[in-house]
């Protein structure tokens, strides 16, 4: 590629970078200007192109503020005000319905304005520390970068911006912008009795919060049981998959195992039937009727008209989900162990032989210390997503037997899938705007609390 | 010694096979129910009375509820163009947050772990009313588009699996590169990804799977326009109790149906997920 001159006059070496405060108070007039004009300082400094983009963007904003932004705060402010309404028409002689307020599309529309004024808040810093850069430059006799140059920077110095630029407008638009919505609506009388647009539904601060904790109501003596069982069943998933997955891998890799392309297999083929599948025939299997009490009654472990009550028994129901759980995650933690299992220094295990150890000193003291040490944030991950596991409960049994204590719910309801059925079956999007909040704190401690403390966090770059 | 050996081993193979039939059994009732000519529901014996091939024909030449074809097509070309989007979002999340120093690199790992933390249908609602507001739920054909959105918009925030292997593909490559004259963008072209090719297989691989997996977002953003269903909501359809009677092995047909494809790809690249989860270069 032969050596380029860029190389050795870096044109980014960014001389005014400093926090925005600091910027503020050392740029000259013109900079500061340029937080509230934007490309003011790029513009006068010949940074034609630089400029116009930032004062295009600026330009746009304002005007969306003006037609559009104002009265949607204002709107987000009261969430609508003007109930839809029956007016009776003396013409045609019917009732005819006026147009309300729809206080979901209030609700939304805010929340994208507020999410449009941060992000030219924070294009206002950008101008400012650019007009600070150009300045700090032109003081020193530097070369500006022109137009040029900044797309040039998009593949060296600015790589970054480049490359995150629509990963992250893909974030903001379909996570991001939705979560922050559905945050507010936990704080909203959204439920089943004030549905937009017929009705309006307004703020009532932590209103929901209290129903879900007070003593004694039927919210909170669902909420409970519900918790502990996800977190019951959150912690035998991970820990049953986990061991029992990195047991089957070390079976099939000891060295007198023979075809072990074939075990391998064997157990791969129901990792590789899509989830959805296996978690139906799942249910169907365990069914009243199904081939599984059908083997029992020939083999007269229970009666000719009996069945096991797989799904319907409560307490059978969670032992029959954690079985199959079992039997779908396991061939996967066997797949991703096998590969760390062989990365094991050969060293450690032949100088364990040496000093005469065992097989199950050596699995203690060499095999589990290494797996957790690798596995760590993948076994993070997977219990946090057992805890959000929507799809085995749901396909599973989905969430039954019901309960009549329960407020919604059945007994092997996970958080999760009693957010689905507030939401999508009961609309109550208030209770399940809660819950979701109640599991992003649960996860959100458990989480960052071991995520922080694993090697893997502390020195990513360990084996760069 | 050599007894104990040969029965420790063959107590060890006893074990695998034991375990491998009660893997395999499931899979087998369902092929083999895929075959049975008596139709109906729950049957009181396993082994089917006569076998036929009428389940799979019919799926293909159904009646107006069930139309297998076109739902395959849907799921496939919705799979498709999601898998393009979200595995470049992936890729280069992962590779800036791999290789890149930037100020705002730490905060945005702790932003994406925390947004991973929110159950991910609890956004549904508003992701609907999103679409509903773009203008997307209009026709069949946009809902599709808007279904791809929904599978890769987010994508960018799954970047820790390909981040630690990019992590593992030695500095000392790039400053190499670096002296050479490439510009970073360069190497990220022209050295890292084609020497990723294990975690672009499984960034490729587990997003193509999604659509043929997901069944809450297909259903709600579809909702009853049954021409447009993916293959997840299609399936779970014919299990509803006013057709489980009729379709119940054709159910099962379409589901060996649907996992033919789906497993020889991802035997295929089941090397590329080990050695992706293993690390790039090697010694």
């Amino acid at each position: 590629m032969g050596i380029k001159k860029k190389k050795a006059q870096p044109v980014y070496d960014r001389p005014g970078d400093a926090a925005t405060s600091q910027v503020f108070k050392k740029g000259n007039t013109v900079t500061k200007a340029s937080f509230f004009v934007f490309g003011l300082g790029n513009l006068m400094n010949r940074q034609i192109g630089r400029g116009l983009f930032f004062l295009a963007l600026e330009i746009a904003y304002f005007i969306y503020l003006f037609t559009f932004g104002i009265s949607a705060l204002g709107d987000f402010i009261t969430l609508g005000t003007a109930q839809q309404g029956e007016v009776y028409n003396a013409a045609l002689g019917i009732y005819e319905y006026s147009a309300g307020d729809d206080s979901m599309l209030c609700l939304l529309y805010g929340v994208i304005t507020l999410v449009l004024t941060a992000a030219i808040v924070f294009l206002g810093c950008m101008s400012g520390k650019s007009a600070y850069c150009t300045q700090v430059r032109k003081e020193k006799g530097k070369h500006i970068p022109t137009f040029k140059d900044d797309i040039k920077s998009l593949k060296e110095e600015n790589l970054h911006a480049f490359l995150l630029a629509f990963p992250i407008f893909g974030i903001v638009c379909f996570t991001i912008v939705p979560l922050i919505f559905m945050i507010l609506i936990a704080f909203t009388s959204y439920d089943h009795e004030h549905q937009p647009p017929g009705n309006l539904f307004s703020w009532v601060g932590l209103d929901n919060f209290k129903a879900m904790f007070s003593q004694g109501s039927k919210l909170a003596g669902t909420f409970w049981p519900v918790l502990s069982w996800t977190l019951i069943w959150a912690v035998f998933a991970t820990v049953s998959c986990f061991i029992l997955g990195m047991l089957l891998a070390l079976l099939i890799n000891r060295k007198g195992t023979r075809a072990k392309g074939f075990w391998r297999f064997m157990f791969v083929l129901s990792v590789a039937v899509p989830q959805f599948v296996t978690l139906l025939s799942m249910r169907t299997i365990f069914n009243a009727n199904g081939p599984v009490n059908v083997l029992l009654r020939e083999f007269g472990i229970i009666g000719a008209t009996e069945s096991i009550p797989f799904f319907t028994n409560a307490l059978y129901a969670k032992i029959t989900i954690i079985c199959i759980n079992i039997w779908i995650g396991v061939p996967f933690t066997m797949l991703s162990t096998t590969g760390i299992l062989q990365n094991i220094p050969a060293e450690l295990y032949e100088a364990a032989k040496i000093d005469g150890a065992s097989a199950a000193t050596i699995f203690r003291k060499i095999t589990l210390p290494y797996m957790l040490f690798v596995m760590t944030p993948n076994l993070i991950t997977s219990f946090t997503g057992n805890i959000n596991n929507f799809n085995v409960i749901f396909l599973l049994s989905g969430g039954g037997p019901d309960s009549m204590d329960y407020y919604y719910a059945g007994k092997t309801d996970l958080l999760v899938t009693w957010l689905y059925r507030l939401t999508i079956t009961q609309k109550d999007y208030n209770l399940g705007a809660v819950i979701g909040i109640l599991v992003f704190i649960i996860l959100a401690t458990l989480s960052l609390i071991t995520y922080r403390r694993t090697g893997a966090y502390k020195d990513e770059g360990a084996f760069q | 010694m050599k007894t104990k050996r040969f029965i420790v081993n063959t107590a060890c193979h006893i074990l695998l096979a034991v375990l491998s039939v009660i893997w395999i059994l499931p899979i087998l009732y369902v092929i083999l129910t895929s075959f049975r000519a008596e139709s109906g529901s729950y049957k009181s014996y396993i082994w089917p009375r006569g076998f036929t091939l009428d389940n799979y024909i019919n799926l293909f030449h159904g009646n107006s509820n069930i139309n297998f074809t076109r739902w395959f097509t849907n799921t496939l070309v919705i799979a498709i163009f999601s898998t393009i989007l979200s595995a470049f979002f992936v890729l280069c999340v992962s590779y800036v947050m791999s290789r890149l120093r930037f100020k705002m690199r730490k905060k945005f790992m702790n932003i994406a772990l925390i947004l991973g933390m929110f159950p991910g249908f609890m956004s549904m609602i508003a992701v609907y009313y999103i679409l509903k507001g773009l203008g997307l739920l209009e026709t069949g054909v946009l809902k599709q588009v808007a279904l791809v959105l929904v599978y890769s918009g987010g994508a960018g925030l799954g970047f820790y699996m390909a981040k630690g292997f990019f992590d593992t593909i030695p500095k000392s490559i790039d400053e190499a590169a670096y002296i050479d004259g490439a510009t970073k963008w360069d190497t990220f072209v022209r050295i890292t990804i084609p020497l990723s090719k294990p975690i672009i297989t499984y960034t490729l691989i587990t997003a193509f799977m999604g659509p043929w997996v997901d069944y809450i977002f297909a259903k709600v953003i579809m909702g009853n326009d049954s021409q447009y269903y993916t293959i997840a909501i299609g399936l779970w359809t014919m299990l509803e109790q006013e057709f489980v009677e009729y379709y119940y092995t054709q159910f099962y047909a379409g589901c060996v149906m649907i996992s033919i494809p789906i497993s020889i790809l991802f035997l295929l690249t089941q090397k590329c997920y080990v050695e992706g989860v293993s690390g790039a270069v090697k010694g």
